[in-house]
C-alpha cells in the first residue's frame, strides 16, 4: 500500500501506466498475438525519442520561452554528415559518430549564440536556424540517401533475447542524465534558473554559461539521434528527424517535466516515449488513418498538460 | 508633538458628527488600515477644506500612500469614517469619488502606453462619445495643456509611451484637471514634479496656486519640502501610520518639519561597541554611475556599511552594479572577494519555490558541496542543519518545501545562503522588510558577529533604526552618494536632512 502511494505520487509512473494500458489493449485486440515483438520494436523505437527528448527536456527546464525546435533539422543534417563520413566503411563508424556529435553540438551552440548575441526569443532562434540547416543538409546530401556502413547498421538493431541493445545503452544514458539532473552543479543551475532566472543570478549561478551548455547538449544529442536514426533505418534522409519536433517536446510534458520550467523528470522521459510508440502501434493494429493517428496525439498532449496544469496552481 | 495635535483634535474630532453646515471636500475619522500584521494606517483624522492646498509630508511607510489611496476611493480603512461634501460614504469608491469631483495623479504614472494623449484622456472621460471623440478629446487635453505648461511642445496625437517620462508626468497632471461632465473640487498630486524640470515645476505649482485661488483644493505630497513650505496653505506631518503635526504653513519652517518628520530622539540603543580602530583591507571601492563628482562608496574588511536615503534613489543599483562587478570587471567599481546578495524582495529575487529550504540555502554554495562530481547530500543536509542552528529557522525538517516557511524565516533562509556561503563581501538589499522584530534582532547580532570575524556587509535599508549597526553610512539622492557619515555623526535629522536637500 505504501509503495503504491509514493509511487502514484511520483507523476512519471503515469506515463508507463498509460503505455502498459495501451499495450494490455493492443494484445487483447489481437488475442495476445506478438505481444514481446510489440515491446521489442517499441523499445527499439523509443529510443530515439529518448535521447532527443532528454535534450529537449534540459532545454524546456531552463523556463518559460526555453525549447529547441532545430532538432528535426539538426537529426537529418547529423545523420548525413555521420552516413558521409563513415563512407559505408566499417573502420570510420567512431569517427563517423563523433562527427555527427560535432555537428550536433555546433547546431546547438550557434542557436545559444542567436539567443544571446540578437537577444532573440529561443523559439524564433532555434526555429529560423533549422531553416539554415535545412538547406545546408539539402545542398550538402543532394537529396541522395547514403547507405550506413554494415557493422553500423547491425549495431543499431542488435538484440538480446528480444531486448534491444541499443535501448539498454540510452537506459545507462538516461540514468546518467537524471543524475546529472538531481546531482551535479550543472543540473541545480539548470533547475535553478528553471524556477527564477534572477534569482538563480543572484544566487551566483553562472546563467550565460549553463543556457549556453545546455542548448549545445541538446544539439549534440539530437546529432548522435540522427547518425542512429540513419543505421537504424538504413540511410540518412532530409526527412528523417521530421518527427521528433512534436515527439521531443510531446514526451518531456507527457513525462511530467514542468512546461514552466525548473521541474524535471527523466523517468518519464522513457515512460511518455513508450506510451508514444505503443500508441501508434495500436491505432496502426486498430486500422486507423494517419490524421486521426496526429489528431489522437495532438488531443493526448493537451489533455496531459491540462491535467499536469492543476496541480501548479499552488503559485 | 502636543502643540501640533491640538490643531487637529480641535477641528476635527471623531466625535464631531458630519453636518450639512460642515462644507470640507473629505473628512476622515479615525482612518485604520492593516495589511496583515503590518498597521499602515492607525487611527488618522484628516481633511481638507475648500480653496486650500494640504501639503502632506513624511517618511517612507508613514502611511501617507495609504491615506491617499483612501481619499482617492482606491482603499478601503479596516475601521473609521469618510465624509465627502458633508455626507457620509458608506461604499466609497473610486467611481464615487471621480463622481464627487476628487481625482488623483499617483507617482505611479498611470497612463497607457500604447494610445495617444487623446486616447488617454477619452479613459477618464466617458462623456467623451459619438463620432468625432477623439477630437473632442485632443480639444480638451490640449486646452490643459496649454493652461498648466505654456508651450510644453506636445501634440494630442503623440503616443504615450514616444514621450518622455517628464512629459508623460505633464500629460498625467494635466488630464487629472481636465472637466466634463462630473465636477472637480480635489486633486491629490503624488510627487508631481519628480520628473519635472525646474522650469516645469514652476509651472506646475503656479497653476495649483490659481487653482486653489479659485476655491478649489489641492493635497500635494512631495519629498522637496521646500516645494511644500512654499505652496501649501496647511501641512500635515505623518510618521508611522498616524498625523503627528497639522498645522498652518507658515508655522513651520524646514527644521520644524524635518524634526517632525523623524522625530527629535534618535534611537541609538543599539550602538554598544566601540568604533573598531585599525581597517581592514579595501573589499569594495565603488562610484555610482550617475556620480559626478569624486565621491565613491568604500568598504572594508570587517565593517559594516550602509546605504541610506529614501527609497529607490540608487541604492540597490548600486548593490546590483557591485555584484555584478564581481563576476565582470565593470569601471567605477573595484570588488576584491567573492560577493553574496541578500534580497529583499524574495518572491523575485530570492526564493526557488520548487525546492525545499535546505536546497535554497545550498545552492550558494554548490561547489563546496561536491563529493568528486557529484552534490553530497550529506554535506547538504549538514549545511542546513548548521545554519537551521545557528540561524534559528523554526521548521521541523529542513527538507520540507521553503514555503512551508512564514516569511521572516524564508528570509532568514535567505541569510543562511549568503552567509553559509564563501562570500566575504555580503551585500543586502533592505533585506527586513516585513519581518518580525524578533527575527530582525536576531539577525542583527548574527551581521555584527559576522563582521567581527572579518566579512564586510554592504546595507540598504530603508530602517533608519538599522543604520545604528553601520560603522559608516552613505546617504543616496538621485542615484548620487550626497552624505558620507560616521556612526558617531549619525543621527536620523542628518539622514532625512541629506535625502531631501533641494539641492541636486
Amino acid at each position: 500500500m505504501i509503495l503504491v502511494k509514493s509511487l502514484a505520487g511520483k507523476p512519471w509512473v503515469w506515463s508507463f501506466l498509460g503505455a502498459l494500458l495501451v499495450w494490455l489493449a493492443t494484445i487483447a485486440f489481437t488475442g495476445g498475438y506478438g505481444a514481446g515483438g510489440m515491446v521489442t520494436a517499441a523499445l527499439s523505437l523509443a529510443v530515439f525519442t529518448v535521447i532527443v527528448g532528454v535534450g529537449q527536456m534540459f532545454v524546456i527546464t531552463l523556463g518559460p520561452g526555453n525549447v529547441d525546435l532545430s532538432l528535426p533539422a539538426n537529426i537529418g543534417l547529423a545523420s548525413a554528415v555521420a552516413m558521409k563520413v563513415m563512407a559505408g566503411s566499417d573502420s570510420m563508424i567512431v569517427v563517423g559518430l563523433l562527427a555527427a556529435l560535432a555537428c550536433g553540438a555546433a547546431i546547438g551552440a550557434v542557436n545559444y549564440l542567436l539567443i544571446w548575441a540578437l537577444r532573440i526569443p529561443p523559439i524564433i532562434a532555434t526555429l529560423s536556424a533549422s531553416f539554415i540547416i535545412q538547406s545546408i543538409d539539402i545542398s550538402y546530401g543532394r537529396g541522395l540517401q547514403i547507405k550506413p556502413p554494415p557493422g553500423f547498421a547491425d549495431f543499431t538493431n542488435w538484440q538480446i533475447l528480444g531486448v534491444p541493445v541499443l535501448a539498454l545503452l540510452t537506459v545507462l544514458f538516461t540514468i546518467g542524465a537524471a543524475i546529472a539532473m538531481q546531482r551535479m552543479i550543472y543540473g541545480r543551475s539548470v533547475l535553478a534558473i528553471g524556477q527564477n532566472i534572477r534569482a538563480a543570478w543572484l544566487a551566483g549561478v553562472n546563467v550565460g554559461r549553463i543556457r549556453f551548455l545546455t542548448y549545445t547538449l541538446s544539439g549534440a544529442l539530437g546529432g548522435i539521434d540522427g547518425a542512429l536514426l540513419a543505421g537504424y533505418f538504413r540511410g540518412a534522409n532530409v526527412d528523417i528527424g521530421n518527427e521528433y519536433l512534436l515527439a521531443s517536446i510531446a514526451v518531456v510534458v507527457i513525462g511530467g517535466t514542468s512546461v514552466a520550467g525548473g521541474k524535471a523528470n527523466v523517468p518519464g522521459v522513457w515512460g511518455a516515449a513508450l506510451f508514444l510508440v505503443l500508441l501508434l502501434t495500436m491505432l496502426n493494429t486498430f486500422g486507423v488513418s494517419a490524421g486521426v493517428r496526429l489528431l489522437l496525439t495532438g488531443l493526448i498532449i493537451v489533455g496531459v498538460i491540462t491535467a499536469a496544469g492543476g496541480e501548479k496552481a499552488v503559485r | 508633538m502636543p502643540e501640533g495635535n491640538a490643531d487637529i483634535i480641535g477641528l476635527s474630532g471623531a466625535e464631531k458628527h458630519f453636518g450639512a453646515a460642515n462644507v470640507d471636500i473629505i473628512r476622515l475619522d479615525g482612518a485604520e488600515k492593516h495589511f496583515g500584521a503590518v498597521r499602515a494606517l492607525g487611527g488618522v483624522d484628516f481633511h481638507v477644506g475648500p480653496g486650500e492646498c494640504v501639503g502632506l509630508v513624511g517618511h517612507n511607510g508613514a502611511g501617507k500612500s495609504t491615506l491617499m489611496h483612501m481619499v482617492a476611493g482606491t482603499l478601503a480603512p479596516d475601521s473609521g469614517k469618510i465624509g465627502v461634501h458633508g455626507g457620509i460614504e458608506d461604499n466609497y469608491s473610486v467611481s464615487r469619488a471621480q463622481k464627487l469631483g476628487i481625482r488623483c495623479v499617483f507617482q505611479e504614472l498611470s497612463l497607457c502606453p500604447n494610445l495617444s494623449v487623446a486616447e488617454n484622456t477619452r479613459i477618464n472621460h466617458a462623456a467623451l462619445s459619438g463620432l468625432g471623440w477623439r477630437r473632442r478629446a485632443a480639444t480638451l487635453i490640449t486646452a490643459k495643456l496649454d493652461e498648466i505648461f505654456p508651450d510644453h511642445g506636445i501634440s494630442a496625437w503623440d503616443i504615450v509611451g514616444d514621450l518622455s517620462i517628464g512629459r508623460r508626468q505633464m500629460v498625467e497632471v494635466a488630464r487629472a484637471f481636465t472637466v466634463t461632465q462630473d465636477r472637480l473640487d480635489l486633486v491629490i498630486l503624488d510627487e508631481p514634479t519628480s520628473s519635472l524640470d525646474a522650469h516645469t515645476a514652476g509651472q506646475l505649482l503656479a497653476f495649483v496656486r490659481r487653482f486653489v485661488a479659485a476655491g478649489k483644493s489641492c493635497i500635494l505630497i512631495s519629498h522637496v519640502l521646500g516645494e511644500v513650505l512654499r505652496n501649501a496653505d496647511r501641512i500635515v506631518v505623518m510618521r508611522d501610520g498616524k498625523v503627528v503635526v497639522a498645522d498652518a504653513a507658515n508655522a513651520f519652517d524646514r527644521d520644524r518639519l524635518v524634526t517632525a518628520m523623524g522625530g527629535a530622539e534618535a534611537h541609538r540603543g543599539t550602538m554598544t561597541e566601540t568604533t573598531k580602530a585599525e581597517a581592514g583591507p579595501l573589499r569594495v571601492r565603488a562610484r555610482p554611475a550617475r556620480q559626478a563628482d569624486g565621491k565613491e562608496l568604500v568598504a572594508r574588511a570587517g565593517e559594516i556599511i550602509g546605504l541610506a536615503g529614501l527609497a529607490g534613489h540608487g541604492q540597490t543599483d548600486l548593490l546590483l552594479a557591485i555584484f555584478a562587478a564581481a563576476q565582470r570587471i565593470r569601471p567605477g567599481i573595484e570588488v576584491t572577494a567573492p560577493v553574496a546578495l541578500v534580497a529583499g524582495d524574495r518572491q523575485s529575487d530570492g526564493i526557488f519555490p520548487q525546492w525545499s529550504i535546505a536546497e535554497n540555502i545550498g545552492i550558494r554554495s554548490l561547489a563546496r558541496l561536491r563529493n568528486g562530481l557529484l552534490i553530497s547530500p550529506q554535506r547538504e543536509a549538514e549545511l542546513a542543519a548548521f545554519w537551521q542552528q545557528k540561524i534559528g529557522i523554526r521548521t521541523p525538517d529542513m527538507n520540507n518545501n521553503i514555503f512551508s516557511l512564514s516569511g521572516g524565516n524564508q528570509q532568514k533562509a535567505l541569510f543562511a545562503r549568503a552567509l553559509g556561503s564563501d562570500a566575504e563581501i555580503v551585500l543586502m538589499d533592505d533585506p527586513m522588510r516585513g519581518v518580525d522584530i524578533g527575527t530582525k534582532l536576531e539577525v542583527y547580532d548574527l551581521v555584527r558577529e559576522e563582521a567581527r570575524n572579518g566579512r564586510t556587509f554592504l546595507w540598504y535599508t530603508t530602517e533608519t533604526e538599522e543604520l545604528d549597526n553601520c560603522d559608516h553610512i552613505y546617504v543616496f539622492k538621485n542615484g548620487r552618494i550626497v552624505a558620507n557619515l560616521t556612526r558617531d555623526e549619525l543621527t536620523e535629522e542628518k539622514i532625512i536632512q541629506s535625502s531631501f536637500g533641494d539641492a541636486a
